[in-house]
């Protein structure tokens, strides 16, 4: 009897009930869909076992958009929750368990795949490769990745969420304190997702550094490619702090060790030290791929070449040092010394300055642009005034007294907000809609998409500039009610309306995908924004190979160039293309992962063991296996780019 | 012959021997704890170097200056992070 209890949520509500009525539903659906229309096969050959980066990309894509709807839902809810004192929808534990897995939902599990979607699709097309370094191993980390996923969102119908905080300090995260399960879903699921994200960081940086077409230098690389080569640096050195602190963790929940315990030798403060070793490196992972697709897309529709490309390069690169310093700014409150925060605070402030750098070469890239107003640019043009005032706020945080007192109150809350939203999700949105075309053949409506924008603007201001006041006057973070006497509640019922007036304009972008798959024409030829780099200089639908002659480059916008300048990007005749095969032993392999996972989670130590084995035995077989690929023929690559150039031509 | 025989190697796989049981010295012999660290640290420090350059061949291709910037890269942040905390947790706490 024991063993199954352990199986059951400990804080059931009716609200838990009802999602797993609803997701045992949605399952049987979606199986019983692909049955009936005879997809399984389809599903196997085309997306499982893909090593294609482009469409290992696509998959990466899917599980960030659905991501963001389940973390945005746990956001609803917690601002429902707080929009009146004394409010009942959730109890403590429930709004403890919500916030949990909104924070670690939203920046593993929405934003990491977001940018990788973004890495996966575009360096190859943007360095003129055929796909990434080791494909193979670009499926393997995409299914570990998905495996830690899903591992990560059955915690809430089976055994219960984590509810230490996305940051879970010890010592409540020890068993004493955090006795379900939960805490244990927290440390193996990230645990498996993380592997994924460090393998396709050395995936990635090879990649950069093995695969760029003749004629393209460092200095040459379009500015996306720059900044998906530093965050994947900065991935590959503070991924592994993650990972032996997650270790730890484990081996302190689940095998007694006493590397957090407050007394016996162990530190808990060394918990929160480590957290943010990677933690704040892992915010300019998020920040640096967003700003890189700001480059793209302002120095498109400004008509101009991005204005002080080198200091740009300078300034990430100073960033991917400097991300690596400021770490104490997360706890100036936690004891040590006034020379120690002194220090932390100074260098927190100097990373500003090559974050501002950035902002300058924006503007003056806008400066004598002929800009052009597309969505994209929209999103742009947003983000500057609204992520300044975020990286303003961050300074005030950044000294060290002033600290105690915006210290884990709504202003921290609404400082990391104000840089996370307009900072990486308008990114996010932008690229989607301006690499939208490029991918599936047809735009997304404009007018939408500027209504989105404008929407998601208002709602964010609406909800999320309350909070630094309310935090200012006291209104602590993680706090699951409070009461009328307070006075925060007007401010906390706006807030709660800008969060639903954000979810309708997510609702408007679901909208908008549905409205042009329908009615967008499909007759846009390969370039409809009129482009700058590489990865417009091939068809659309890109052929699988990617580009049918390895493009030759001269200059850090190779497609502007042969459009307007006369360079000339494809010299020579086809030859036949070597390609990677595809495989279904990353995702077997994603598989055992997870139900080791799940035997790790609930102590199942024999189900634990064979699936040890098991990881083994398919690590030991790749070892051994000869897969030498294959080759397309040069009449098929005729074919294909005679079919594809007929496409375009039918359209003119 | 001469070409053939790795000499490098061996040496190096002498030398590495020569420090593992220089650092087992600290576990068997009796010595007091900053010398015994200051030993395990130095023998291993010079045991990852001699690894990476030695049987790991970091120096013998074009990507020579990737692979050290990658290595310097490291060993910056790993040095930063461990005197970092130090700082914290226990000279400064
Ligand atoms: C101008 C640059 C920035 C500065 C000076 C800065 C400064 C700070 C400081 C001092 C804190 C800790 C405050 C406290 O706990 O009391 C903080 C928290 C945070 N910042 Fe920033 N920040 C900057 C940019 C960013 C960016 C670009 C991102 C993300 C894309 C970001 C994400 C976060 C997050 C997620 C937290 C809080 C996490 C938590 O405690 O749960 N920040 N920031
Ligand atoms: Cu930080």
């Amino acid at each position: 009897m024991d063993f199954f209890d352990r199986f059951a949520v400990p804080h059931p509500s009716f609200l838990i009930y009802a999602s797993m009525v609803g997701i045992g539903l949605t399952m049987v659906a979606i199986v019983l869909g692909i049955t009936y229309f005879k997809k399984w096969g389809y599903l196997w050959r085309e997306w499982i076992t893909t090593v294609d980066h482009k469409r290992i990309g696509i998959m990466y894509l899917l599980v960030a958009l659905l991501m963001l709807f389940r973390g945005g839902v746990d956001a609803i809810m917690m601002r429902y929750q707080l929009s009146m004192p004394d409010n009942k929808f959730l109890e403590s534990q429930h709004y403890n368990e919500v916030f949990t897995t909104h924070g670690v939902v939203m920046i593993l599990f929405m934003a990491m795949p977001f940018i990788t979607f973004f890495f996966n699709y575009l360096i190859p097309l943007q360095i003129g490769a055929r796909d990434v370094a080791f494909p193979r191993l670009n499926a393997l980390s995409f299914w570990l990745f998905f495996m830690g996923m899903g591992l990560f969102n059955i915690s809430f119908i089976v055994g219960g969420s984590p509810d230490a905080g996305w940051t879970s300090y010890f010592p409540l995260a020890n068993n004493e304190f955090s006795p379900s399960v939960g805490t244990n879903y927290y440390m193996i699921a990230i645990q498996i997702a993380g592997m994924g994200t460090l393998i396709s960081g050395i995936n990635f940086i090879t990649t950069i550094l093995k695969m760029r077409a003749p004629g393209m230098k460092l200095m040459k690389m379009p500015m996306f490619t720059w900044s998906a080569f530093i965050a994947n640096v900065i991935v590959v050195f503070a991924f592994p702090v993650l990972t032996v602190l997650l270790a730890m963790g484990t081996m302190d929940r689940l095998f007694g060790t006493n590397f957090f315990t407050t007394g016996d030798g162990g530190m808990d403060m060394l918990w929160a030290n480590l957290f943010w070793v990677w933690g704040h490196p892992e915010v300019y992972i998020l920040i640096l791929p967003a700003f890189g697709l700001y480059s793209e897309i302002i120095s498109t529709f400004a008509r101009r070449n991005l204005y002080g490309y080198k200091s740009m390069v300078a300034s990430m690169v100073v960033i991917s040092v400097f991300s690596f310093l400021v770490w104490t700014h997360h706890f100036f409150t936690m004891g040590q010394g006034a020379f120690t925060n002194s220090i932390f605070s100074i260098t927190t402030m100097a990373i500003a300055i090559p974050t501002g750098v950035k902002i300058f070469n924006w503007l003056f890239t806008l400066w004598k642009g002929k800009i052009v107003f597309t969505t994209p640019m929209l999103y742009s043009m947003l983000f500057i005034p609204l992520f300044t005032l975020g990286g303003v706020t961050g300074v005030m945080l950044a000294m060290s007294a002033a600290d105690y007192q915006y210290h884990n109150t709504m202003f921290l809350v609404a400082h990391f907000h104000n840089v996370i939203i307009p900072g990486v999700v308008y990114a996010m949105i932008a690229g989607l809609t301006f690499y939208w075309p490029k991918m599936f053949g047809f735009m997304l409506n404009e007018r939408i998409g500027k209504w989105t924008a404008w929407i998601m603007s208002v709602g964010f201001v609406l909800a999320f500039i309350p909070m630094y006041i309310t935090g200012l006057d006291g209104q602590a973070r993680r706090m699951y009610t409070y009461s009328e006497s307070t006075g925060f509640s007007m401010l906390n019922m706006v807030a709660f309306i800008g969060a639903g007036i954000m979810a309708i304009s997510f609702a408007l972008l679901v909208y908008n995908i549905y409205y042009s798959i329908r009615y967008a024409s499909r007759d846009i030829g390969s370039d409809p924004w009129d482009a700058r780099s590489l990865e417009w200089a091939t068809h659309t639908p890109v052929p699988e190979y990617n580009f049918a002659i390895t493009p030759q480059v001269a200059s850090t916008q190779g497609f502007w160039d042969a459009k307007k300048n006369g360079h000339e990007l494809f010299k020579g005749k086809y030859e036949k293309i070597h390609m990677p095969n595809n495989s279904g032993w990353p995702f077997i392999l994603g598989c055992i992962f997870f139900v080791f996972g799940f035997a790790m989670v609930f102590s199942i130590w024999p189900l634990a063991i064979v699936t040890l084995i098991g990881i083994l035995v398919c690590l030991v077989y790749r070892s051994f296996e000869k897969d030498h690929g294959r080759y397309i023929s040069v009449e098929e690559i005729e074919e294909t780019e005679a079919k594809l150039r007929g496409v375009k031509n039918e359209d003119r | 012959m001469k070409e053939l025989f790795p000499v490098k190697q061996v040496m190096g796989f002498v030398f590495s021997l020569v420090l593992t049981v220089v650092a087992l010295l600290v576990y068997f012999t009796d010595m007091s704890f900053p010398i015994g660290m200051t030993i395990l640290l130095v023998t291993a420090f010079i045991q990852a170097g001699l690894q990476l350059v030695v049987f790991m061949h970091a120096g013998e291709t074009d990507d020579k200056k990737s692979i050290y910037t990658n290595v310097y890269y490291g060993l910056i942040i790993a040095l930063v992070t461990i005197f970092g905390t130090l700082l914290i947790l226990v000279w400064d706490m």
